[in-house]
């Protein structure tokens, strides 16, 4: 289960940072690329809880 | 003030022990709070900030190396060292040598820096709320209210971080830090976006749109003009309060070996460096605009005005926190959501004038002085001392309520500091010779005076 959520978490980094290059290199429009972003939050959001662990 | 001395006491009653082997962390997790902690809501105001200042490319560039090293290296000499040695926190070291009166004005007056900082946050964060109401945003030479509109919004964002802050810490605390990987990659991603819009189209053409567009080396109207040492400077001590001013021994205190110090690198470079570039960029796309919602939406729409509240909020919460907890010294009958509740109402007051959010590079830089000379105290205090044949933590030992050589080198140090004719990113390097110097001075007549 904690591995799926990593996993999940990641694609949500990816959904952030990724599209912007996709703009930078005129691939996708700023919308498409803000949509994503806003996608990739939400899975952030909704598994990263799940694993990380605050240690200090 | 005995009964003052035992309040302040009881409430860092828990962490008073050195702290146990079995509770010492690894790097990891060190990274991981630098970076969390330096790429916050300040983030989205210090970078445009540097451009509406007329920083040109290369200075930004070559001053943000060379300060961020510099920090990096203060944290790693100067702070970790002791704090592996004592593994205490700030508070209970501090009072050794200071003795508890000193220390009670100390936390008072950390207090109400912490309460205009987390003040600045929630300005920051009005300005991203604010965004689905048309709301005028304030502009960088605005120092009062622009709009009712605006302090509402304030008004409205103060009483949530308020709120949320007295309902928990712990839990805010842990949100922070899941919130910290994202809210990176939104400042790289939203800058990334922005770029073709001022020209960029192939890596080949950032360097000559940078010096042309964004860091242009031209102050917008009503700023002073930045050079390479202003920028040198800030990145240096824009957290002096923590390195030279020892107040992250709290945190250094628990890691395995002093060279943990060097993971600050990543809040440095992360936050302080990429984060500061990508914020300096979203304000050149945005022709000038500083306001950090407006800027942030342009880059990363919805999520980037999200990133903006949520940056902000991670950054006002412990603020408050720690601001209600050293304000409880005060007001021993309050229970702490009453002692949150009047340092959140003194934050929301503050937030509602722009100014603190616009001079946020000055405030920082006062933040840092005002508490750098009892790092120095600290410094002379363990590693001067006893090389000149003197007694260090002399308070204690002495039972002293208030180190006079301790309160004396703070009052002096700030006032020569103060009339130094410099500007104040300067003034925290010769301040903080000067603690050290006159410390063991002090000290030195103190202890001989006892001896007779």
């Amino acid at each position: 289960m904690k591995t799926i959520m990593k996993l999940l978490s990641f694609v949500g980094l990816a959904a952030t940072v990724l599209p912007a290059f996709f703009v930078f290199l005129n691939q996708i429009s700023w919308q498409t690329h803000a949509n994503l972003m806003l996608a990739g939050a939400v899975l952030w959001f909704l598994t990263a809880p799940v694993w990380m662990r605050r240690r200090i | 003030m005995s009964t003052l001395t035992e309040r302040l006491d009881a409430l860092y009653e828990f962490d008073r022990e050195p702290v146990p082997d079995n509770k010492l962390q690894g790097a990891g997790s060190f990274i991981g709070v630098y970076a969390g902690e330096h790429v916050a809501g300040t983030e989205f105001v210090i970078g445009p900030l540097f451009v509406a200042h007329g920083v040109a490319a290369g200075d930004l560039f070559a001053g943000l190396l060379l300060g961020n090293f510099l920090a990096v290296l203060s944290w790693a000499f100067i702070t970790a060292p002791i704090a592996v040695k004592t593994r205490l926190n700030l508070y209970w070291h501090l009072r050794k040598i200071t003795g508890p009166r000193v220390l009670f004005v100390y936390n008072l007056i950390n207090a109400l820096m912490f309460c205009f900082l987390a003040g600045a946050m929630i300005s920051v964060a009005a300005t991203a709320v604010g965004l689905p109401f048309n709301m005028k945003m304030p502009a960088l030479n605005d120092l009062y209210p622009n709009s009712l509109e605006w302090i509402v919004v304030v008004l409205a964002v103060g009483a949530a971080v308020t709120t949320l802050a007295i309902l928990g810490f712990e839990k805010l605390a842990r949100f922070s830090k899941i919130a910290a990987p994202w809210m990176f990659l939104v400042f790289v991603a939203a800058a990334v976006a922005v770029l073709p819009k001022l020209g960029v189209t192939s890596p080949g053409d950032f360097w000559k749109v940078a010096n042309e567009k964004i860091w242009t080396g031209v102050p917008l109207a009503g700023q002073s003009k930045f050079t390479f040492w202003h920028v040198m400077f800030f990145a240096w001590f824009c957290n002096l309060a923590m390195h030279l001013g020892m107040s992250d021994m709290t945190l250094l205190r628990y890691a395995r070996k002093w060279q943990y110090g060097f993971f600050s690198a990543f809040g440095m470079y992360l936050g302080h460096f990429v984060a500061w570039i990508a914020s300096g960029i979203l304000c050149a796309a945005a022709l000038g605009e500083v306001a950090p919602g407006p800027i942030a939406y342009l880059g990363a729409g919805i999520a980037g005005a999200m990133c903006v509240v949520l940056a902000s909020w991670t950054t006002a919460n412990p603020t408050l926190y720690r601001a209600g907890l050293a304000l409880q010294t005060a007001t021993p009958d309050w229970k702490r959501w009453k002692v949150t509740l009047a340092a959140g109402v003194v934050t929301t007051i503050a937030a509602v004038f722009p100014a603190l959010m616009m001079k946020l590079l000055d405030f920082v830089a006062l933040y840092g002085l005002i508490l750098m000379p009892m790092g120095a105290v600290i410094v002379a205090d363990f590693w001067l001392l006893p090389k000149l044949g003197l007694k260090s933590n002399f308070a204690e030992w002495k039972n002293l309520p208030l180190s006079w050589p301790a309160a004396l080198t703070w009052a002096l140090t700030l006032s020569v500091c103060f009339w130094l004719p410099m500007e104040i990113f300067f003034k925290g390097l010769p301040g903080w010779f000067i603690a050290v110097a006159l410390f063991v001075m002090l000290s030195y007549l103190q202890q001989q005076r006892s001896r007779r």
